[in-house]
Order: C-alpha cells, then structure tokens, then sequence
C-alpha cells in the first residue's frame, strides 16, 4: 500500500485495508457512472443527498470526535447558502463571478465561527452552553431574515424576500472558449460527488493524524489533555471552524441546487435534522455519517414524496431507538458486531488448531 | 393622563413578557436544575396542555376544570415518558438532548397528523378594560399574577412540604440522600412528571389567547431555554429576576423596533449571559452571598 494510503487508516475510524478500500473506489466509481443509466430526475435526486453529508461530516468532526455539542450548524448554512444568492445575483454568471460568490460565501462562514468559536472557547463557555449559544445565533438568523419581506430589505438587486426565501441565483458557470459549462445536472452531480469524496478523504486524514488525535483526548478528558500541555482551545477553535465551513459548504451547494434559500433553513426542525442524521449512523465515524445521512435524506424524500406525512415521526423513532438501543449509532454498533463475532469465530478457530486433542 | 397611559402601556408590555417567560420556564427549569436533563421536548408538553384544554372547554368543561385537565394530561404523559424512556438517560446529557428532541419531532408531526393543522380555539375570558386610545386584555393583564403565585406555591412546595425536602437533599447530593433512605428514582419521577405539568398549565393558561396549533411548541421552547439559561440551576432564586430583566429588554425593544426585535434581542442577551454568567443569576447571587 502506498505511503500516502497508509494516512488514511487509523485507530480514529472503522473500516481499513485493501478489502474496505476497493469497496469505497467501486461505490464511488459506480456512483459516478450513474448518469449515464439513470434519468435526470434520479441524479437531481442523488445530488440533494450527497449536498448534506458535508454539514454532517462536520458536525461528526465537531461533535463525535471532539466532544462539542453544535445546535447550530444551520447558521453557517444558511449564511453561506445566503451570500451566496446575495453576490451571485447581483455580479451574475458572467467570467467567474460565480466561483468569486462560492468563495465568499465559504469565506463568510469561517470569519463567525472565528469569532463565534473565539467567543466561546476562550471565553469558557462549555458543554451544553455551546450548543444554547450556537443555537441561539442560528434562531436569530432565521428570525432576522424572517422579517426582511419588505422591499428596504434588498442588497444591491437581491432582495432578501423576508420568509419567503431568495431564488433565481444563476449555478456556478466556467467559462469555455465560446461557450460556457453551466454546472447543472450531471455536471453538478459530479462536482458534488467529486467534493464529497475530496472531504471524507481529507478528514480521515485529518482524524487519523496527531491532530485528530489529540481531539479525541479532549473530547474524553479536557482536563488532561490541557495538563498534557494541548492547547485545547485552539483545537476547540479550529475545529469547529472546519466544521463550520463545511456546514457552509452544504449551504452553498443546497442553494445551488434548487436555486433557492429561505430562512426556515435555519430554524429548530432545519437544525435538528443534522444531529439526527450524525447521532443515528455513529457520531463518532465519519463514514457512519455519510452513510446515515444519504440514508435518511433519501429515507425522508422517499416518504415526502409519497405525500405520507410519517417522515418526520419516523426520523423521531429512528433516533429514539437508537440513543436508547445502539447509543454509539446505528452503523458503528453493526460494524462493531460484525467484527466481534468474526474476531471470535477467528480465535476459535485459532484456538481449536493449537489444541493437542486434535 | 397619556403619559400615564403610555407607562401603562409599557408595564403591561412587559409584565405580559414577564409572565410568559416565568411560565415558559418553569416546567423546563425544574427538570433541570433538578435532573440535568434538558428537555427539548417542554414546548411539546405546553403544547398537550393547550390542546387538551381547548378540546375539553370545547367539549362543555368551564375552563377551569378544563385547565386542570391540560395540566393533569401533561403530568400524566411526563410520568408515563419518564418511566419509559427519560429514566434510562441520566447521567447522559447528549443522549437526553436528543432523544427529548426525537420526542418532539415526534409530537409536533403526530399532533398534525392525528388533529389537523390547527384546531379552533377558544374565546378569552373576561373581555378587556380600556384606558385612552389602548385596549387592554383583562385575562392577559392576570397572567402575570398567575405567574407570581405560581412561583409562590413552587416556593411553598420546595420549603415547605416533605417533597421538597426530599428533592432538595437529593439535588444537593443525590447518593447521600439515598444513603439516608430517599427514593431518589421515585423523586425524580415525581420531578419530571411536575416539569411537564407546569409545561401543560403554561400551555393550559396560554390556550385561550392563541390558536393551538402543532407547532406552537416551538413558539414557547426558545423562550422557556432563554429564561432558564438567563435564572440558572435554581429556580426559586433566579427565575423571576431573569423574567423580569429580560421582559424589559424584550418590551423596549418590541416598543422601538417590532416584535422579531425583541425576539433576537432576548436571544442575544442569552449569548452574552452564558460567556459572563455561565451559572446564570442565581449562580451569581449564591456566589456573592459566599454560597456553592
């Protein structure tokens, strides 16, 4: 195995090795082969799935691997999802307008968890309050674009359009010789994929390196891990800062998608939806998450579309269940299973070949 | 004359806010102050009050009987959710985050599918009185009142009654106190099945100003978290002091600049609270007075 492949495998997540690796290159391979079987419905379908693993995959980050509670991660969507609607319709699709919006709106996201994150974890806020505080700065940006329906409330040509959300930000285009490539359909669908694959790599490295690490030893004992000499506060600061632009991610991408934002996106049910998603496949293994979260996206358009009203009492019973049932999550709990009863069946195996009475 | 209106005006705004967030809070702040627990699914017991009330005034109960029944449904479903699922979480605060929470998508999704989107409601009593060119709601103006007396009887509950011994020795220390032959596990349902209560008398109170609807939850869990975050662990101490500050913060703000002002002016006020009063008021005033 190669150097850098080793980086990928370590005692922070489940699954390593040849066998789980060629299984993440054929799924990823097939995925992006799928535009070419399915119709464009399917891969508009696929591509809203795929838009939420990041904020998921950061809130596994903040929350399973280093033991910060975030309520809030919807602002940081939000915010993004809204800056972006705000620069693009007003400079465009023309040049890379579009590419300047995107940056923008991730750069935005970062500039509050700075000093959201600056706020809090040097200023000693701690357990459950950095879930009320960021909490409450998502509710107060849903309440204050809420109330922007009047036309004073317009930046430059986008109005804000109060709870009715913003729409008609041009996609992302690149400019090509006479034309352009408007990224839209399959082509979305592929840099959608492509950044899903980018981010779940880079954060297994990231999880699986010293850095990560010594995360994990905050997460289990602060304490100790400051006397250790960690300083824990950056740590705190900067992953949650990484957390948080990823969140923002999700926002620019799901305002990509359907060309549209509004502040219910940053509301109580908009932010319980990712607990759910990270708490229900195993908070503490970005996999589990990115698995949990295409399921149960996929699980609730499924019964949203079929006009059954149960998507969100079903998403209930699923985490009831699990917190009581599998509190490490439902994939970690199965993985771990799997493994236990295949490590036995190898020891005893083991165990009966040694034995003399053989 | 109309200066005195407009200062009338302005108490009423504000002892209107005051009661809200004393009743929104207090089922939440026992819960806990007592257990740890933090229960998302308060706005969910508020709203079981409000419906059960509305739906058995409607069906011929004066309101009072009514009101009681709000309440005593809302204990009711405490008890039961307690005993089958809150029981196993102590001592595990993010799971009873998020399993209150699942409880409340739960509730919230179910009330709309078994009762509709909203259901009709009820007439408030006793008219209103005017004075110049306001017109005031009697009821509303009681609330406050309500709120105070509530505050007193939980006050008489906590020192007074066998309970409230029991329940203060087990918060001070839970495994001294069942060292000494108190039921914790039995106190601690009593406390949860008391939180939702209040909860339900908050939504049976409420009820006849607003229109029940499922989500209505929500309205009053944002409020009830501010207030809780704002008094502390201790209620007696610091819940009406924290109403009463943020009341007025809410009602100058709603008076200048609307009402989603005020709201985001309560909800900063929180962010500043929890980074230069982690423990709230009342923490504030145990720690002058040379306490924990």
């Amino acid at each position: 195995m190669p150097r850098w492949m080793a980086l990928l495998d370590g005692p922070q997540t489940l699954g390593r090795g040849p066998a789980f690796w060629s299984v993440f290159a054929i799924i990823v391979v097939a995925t992006s082969l799928l535009p070419t079987f399915v119709n464009a419905f399917a891969i508009t379908n696929l591509t809203y799935f795929l838009v939420w693993v990041f904020m998921a995959l950061g809130l596994s980050l903040i929350w399973g691997y280093s033991g910060i509670l975030s309520f809030g991660q919807t602002a940081f969507f939000g915010l993004a999802g809204y800056t972006y609607g705000v620069i693009s319709i007003n400079l465009g699709d023309a040049g890379l307008w579009t590419w300047f919006a995107l940056l923008v709106s991730l750069i935005l996201p970062i500039v509050l968890a700075v000093v959201l994150g600056y706020f809090m974890f040097y200023g000693g806020v701690r357990d459950v309050f950095v879930g009320i505080v960021t909490l409450s700065i998502t509710l107060v940006l849903e309440t204050f674009m809420a109330q922007t329906a009047g036309p004073e409330w317009t930046i430059g040509s986008a109005r804000l359009n109060g709870f009715n959300g913003m729409s008609n930000m041009p996609p992302l285009t690149f400019p090509w010789g006479e034309n352009s490539i408007i990224f839209d359909g399959p082509a979305f669908f592929w840099l959608v994929l492509a950044l899903v694959v980018l981010v779940y790599l880079g954060l297994r490295i990231l999880v699986n390196s010293r850095f990560g690490n010594v995360l994990v030893a905050i997460r289990e004992n602060p304490d100790r891990a400051e006397m250790l000499g960690y300083n824990v506060r950056l740590y705190q600061l900067l992953v949650f800062v990484i957390g948080s632009v990823l969140a923002g991610m999700s926002g620019v991408l799901y305002t990509l998608w359907g060309s549209y934002i509004t502040p219910s996106s940053m509301g109580l049910t908009a932010a319980a939806l990712p607990i759910i998603w990270v708490a229900a496949g195993g908070r503490k293994d970005l996999t589990a998450t990115l698995l949990a979260t295409v399921l149960l996206t996929w699980l609730s358009q499924q019964l949203a579309v079929k006009g059954n009203q149960y998507a969100l009492i079903w998403m209930g019973a699923i985490l009831l269940v699990v917190v009581l049932f599998a509190p490490e999550g439902l994939f970690v709990t199965l993985w771990k299973r799997l493994r236990g009863r295949k490590r036995t069946r190898q020891a005893t195996a083991a165990k009966a070949a040694s034995s003399p009475s053989a | 004359m109309s200066f005195l209106v407009q200062a009338y005006a302005f108490f009423y705004q504000f002892a209107d806010s005051f009661a809200f967030l004393v009743l929104c809070g207090l089922g939440l702040a026992i819960i806990f102050g007592m257990m740890g627990v933090i229960n998302l699914a308060h706005g969910e017991f508020i709203m079981c009050g409000a419906y059960v009330t509305v739906l058995s005034a409607r069906g011929g109960l004066p309101l009072p009987f009514a009101m009681l029944c709000g309440t005593l449904a809302a204990g009711l479903v405490g008890l039961i959710l307690e005993f089958l699922i809150i029981r196993r979480l102590y001592h595990r605060l993010f799971d009873s985050i998020v399993a209150t929470w699942a409880l409340s998508l739960i509730a919230t999704q179910g009330m709309l599918i078994v009762a509709g989107p909203s259901i009709e409601g009820l007439k408030t009593p006793f008219g209103s009185f005017e004075l110049g060119d306001y017109s005031f709601s009697v009821y509303r103006a009681l609330l406050p009142l309500v709120a105070l007396l509530l505050l007193g009887a939980l006050y008489w509950l906590f020192v007074r009654t066998r309970f409230g011994i029991y329940s203060r020795a087990t918060i001070q220390d839970a495994d001294m106190a069942r060292a000494l032959g108190a039921n914790t596990s039995r106190i601690y349902s009593q406390t949860f099945a008391l939180g939702a209560a209040l909860a339900g008398l908050t939504g049976a109170l409420y009820a006849p100003t607003m229109t029940a609807v499922p989500t209505m939850g929500q309205a009053f869990i944002v409020q009830s978290f501010v207030s809780v975050v704002v008094s502390g662990a201790d209620v007696m101490l610091g819940l009406a002091p924290a109403a009463a500050v943020l009341a007025f913060i809410q009602s100058l703000l709603t008076k200048s600049y609307g009402q989603l002002i005020g709201q985001i002016g309560l909800l900063l006020t929180v962010i500043i609270v929890v980074r230069v009063l982690p423990k709230g008021i009342s923490g504030w005033f145990l720690q002058r007075s040379g306490g924990r």
